[in-house]
């Protein structure tokens, strides 16, 4: 998948095991103006998703790359990371292992939430299936609670036509708080809307007010008494409520970090790539 | 009744973990529950305000199929009759094939062994290589390659298609309820293909509790090289006495009833395991019916002929060769006027005739532990080399070494089925749980625990049965 727009300019490092030549020397154009030099973006931008969502088709459409589609869960997929510029800005996007949620304890969902929550990202991307919008909003609900740098790409909104399913994607960003972009990431539709949405966010002009689960009730009350104490104790810190939720779930981890009274540990914390994690595969 | 803390502008941690657990007692259900309900609620809320079906939604077949085929009702006894009707389907293919494989290998192992003696071989030659080698190499390959040959390509096309997930799907309550991990419905189904290949895919469970129960009951679903041992007894011993389609099916029948069997027995072991030494919750997980698939012909024929067919058959193959040879060698090397395998099968008949089998078949399960698939050629060298060469060219003459001269019974029959089906795994699969595990202990748990649940079994089956006086 070539980028079609031409203000997108390509410059490509893969940090997987797959060789990068053969995707660079499609590109000499783009190496000559940035070299493959990660080591100087100007930003992080997280690509996070539902498995089989277009998640990599995007990924290699922003950044030149071929990185292999379609996996199921379960088979170890390294994770990718690329380069692209944008409006004399440098970006390294990451390919978040496709999940369904951040809750239960697999090994992908941790990468992706480990990430998301230390890697600061400056903008997450969250590919959504316009054809079955419902489930795939669990995840862009729970990435919600840890981040508000979101921006929702509904891909697949051909398909989503074809099958006479209607999405007023205009209305969706408005209950969610956050830019939702129509997109069809295999035809390129929508890359550049998508582009400037991360600009947009990155620079700070688009103000975001996501919309949090836990928003009514007694879970409500109880998530907000113990932000409220965690705020208090640890003054700017960020993510509070997230920890608050981590602990209301009993997450020992946290618990540990918390008892120890190195709380920064959690906040600042390594992010955890597959390289790191031990899969015992 | 817990305080709510007063409002104070710093709180220790330990403050903190009071709080959140008080909080965390007052709910009505688990916190992560209600957040998985918010979860989905919401979803649901933001869905409908912001979706709209345009006239009738676009039904694929495909989602025609689903509605079937993992409705709670209908989905698994559709999926045990497709189950039986790949292994009829299989049974009924083999049968001649098998026969034909069978005839030419022999007739070939003949042809050459008449050459050996004109040549002037000494006997001592002929026999090793003519009498035990090949014979073992051809019983494998007669007994094995035909029904792996038509089991395979349609195995692989279910897994084109996207088949395996939705029985996952439609078994996941049973896991559930078994304390186990709903994918292990997936591991073993890749089990029905190698074992070894059905440990590995555990892989695919994160939680290692859940992974190991199902590392450690994989064994009891019965692979490939068990397969034509099942079908064989099968065939000649619960199907004796009907002829062509009613035989077929009889003996698909009860294949299809060991393997519920084995499923049974994956249940129960898996939730004994999970009550017992390893406890814990079935965790949660998504698992996604991807949309059916055109099966690619050529890669279903490259995966099961090369990656699957060939790949087990030559395996057996070079366990069935030395195997041959050691048979071979223990019929024919004597000690105080008997033959080693004599002395070792006496000496075993005691245990054996206990569990309804007898010492040769014991002796054939030693020998065999390489490859489970050689188990019934074995007993059958053994049988056949004791009495000085029967010709087994026939299903007929098979059945009247067994039954006529070796005694066997529907008994015999039915215990050889459960012991092949609850076993220790071969050593293939042992290695393998050692490698996935890296753990001797559990390495020694996933060997011996069903080795001793298949004599306990066989045992109880036998001892009643006799009680009641039936054999």
């Amino acid at each position: 998948m070539e980028p079609q727009n031409k203000q997108i300019k390509v410059s490509s490092q893969q940090k997987a095991e797959e060789p990068i030549s053969s995707a660079c020397e499609r590109c000499p154009l783009a190496v000559q103006r940035f070299g493959i030099d990660l080591e100087k973006w100007d930003y992080i931008v997280a690509l996070a998703g539902n498995p089989n969502t277009g998640k990599s088709t995007l990924f290699n459409a922003l950044t030149g790359l071929r990185q292999h589609t379609g996996n199921w869960p379960g088979k170890t997929v390294a994770r990718a990371e690329g380069g692209f510029g944008y409006q004399d800005k440098k970006y390294k996007i990451v390919d978040l292992p496709g999940t369904y949620s951040l809750l239960s304890a697999s090994v992908d969902e941790e990468i992706a939430r480990d990430f998301i929550l230390f890697g600061k990202p400056d903008c997450t991307l969250v590919v959504v299936d316009s054809t079955c919008l419902e489930r795939n909003l669990n995840l862009v609900l729970q990435v919600m609670e840890i981040t508000d740098k979101v921006v929702v790409v509904a891909n697949l909104m051909d398909e989503a036509r074809r099958r006479g399913i209607e999405v007023n994607y205009r209305r969706l960003g408005e209950n969610l708080g956050v830019p939702v972009i129509p997109a069809a990431a295999a035809k390129g539709e929508g890359i550049s809307e998508i582009l400037k949405a991360i600009h947009d966010m990155v620079m700070g002009t688009t103000h975001t007010t996501p919309h949090r689960i836990a928003s009514e009730g007694p879970l409500k009350e109880a998530v907000d008494e113990l932000t409220d104490m965690i705020e208090k104790t640890y003054p700017g810190i960020p993510n509070a409520r997230w920890i608050a939720m981590r602990l209301l779930d009993g997450d020992q981890k946290v618990r540990e970090t918390l008892a120890n009274g190195d709380l920064a540990q959690l906040t600042q914390g390594q992010v955890k790539t597959r390289e790191s994690v031990d899969l015992d595969v | 009744m817990d305080q709510k803390q007063p409002p104070k502008s710093k709180y220790t941690p330990q403050d903190i973990l009071n709080r959140a657990d008080a909080l965390q007692r007052q709910m009505e259900f688990s916190f992560r529950d209600s957040i998985i309900q918010s979860t989905y609620a919401e979803a649901e809320k933001l869905s409908k305000d912001a979706v709209r079906q345009k006239g009738d939604a676009l039904q694929t077949w495909g989602d025609r199929f689903d509605r079937i085929i993992t409705n709670p009702f209908t989905g698994l006894p559709l999926m045990g009759l497709g189950l039986a009707t790949v292994i009829w389907i299989t049974i009924a293919g083999a049968n001649y094939p098998s026969q034909w494989i069978f005839n030419f290998l022999f007739w070939l192992g003949d042809l050459a062994k008449n050459l050996f003696v004109m040549m002037g071989a000494p006997w001592w030659l002929t026999g090793f290589i003519w009498d035990g080698v090949y014979r073992g190499l051809a019983w494998v390959v007669a007994v094995m390659l035909p029904p792996m040959a038509i089991f395979f390509p349609m195995f692989t096309i279910l897994e084109d298609l996207g088949f395996l997930p939705r029985i996952s799907f439609n078994m996941d309550w049973l896991f559930k309820i078994a304390g186990a991990h709903g994918k292990q419905a997936l591991t073993m189904t890749m089990g029905f293909g190698c074992n070894a290949a059905g440990v590995t895919a555990c892989r695919i469970i994160d939680s290692p509790r859940e992974r190991l129960i199902a590392i450690l009951t994989n064994n009891f679903v019965p692979c490939n090289g068990r397969f034509p041992t099942l079908i064989m007894l099968a065939t000649l011993f619960v199907a004796a006495g009907f002829q062509g389609l009613a035989s077929s099916l009889i003996a698909a029948g009860a294949v299809v009833l060991v393997v519920m069997i084995g499923v049974m027995f994956t249940l129960l072991v898996s939730a004994l395991l999970s009550r017992t030494v390893l406890k814990g919750e079935p965790s949660s997980f998504s698992l996604e019916l991807p949309p059916y698939r055109k099966p690619d012909i050529i890669r279903i024929f490259y995966t099961s002929t090369v990656e699957r067919t060939l790949f087990v058959l030559w395996r057996a193959i070079t366990m069935a060769a030395p195997c041959g040879g050691i048979i071979w060698l223990f019929s024919n090397l004597h000690i105080s006027g008997k033959s080693l395998s004599l002395w070792a099968s006496q000496a075993l008949q005691p245990l054996g005739h206990a569990i309804g089998l007898d010492g040769v078949i014991l002796l054939a399960y030693i020998i065999a532990i390489p490859a489970n698939e050689i188990v019934v050629p074995t007993i059958l060298m053994v049988y056949s080399n004791a009495d000085k060469m029967v010709d087994l060219a026939t299903m007929d003459q098979l059945k009247a070494l067994l039954i006529d001269q070796q005694g066997w019974t529907l008994l015999t029959a039915i215990n050889l089925m459960l012991f092949s089906l609850l076993h220790n795994p071969c050593s293939t699969a042992i290695w393998t749980i050692y490698s996935e595990t890296k753990s001797l202990k559990w390495t020694v748990v996933g060997t011996l625990m069903p080795l001793s649940i298949a004599f306990l079994v066989t045992f109880i089956v036998a001892q009643s049965l006799r009680v009641l006086g039936w054999f």
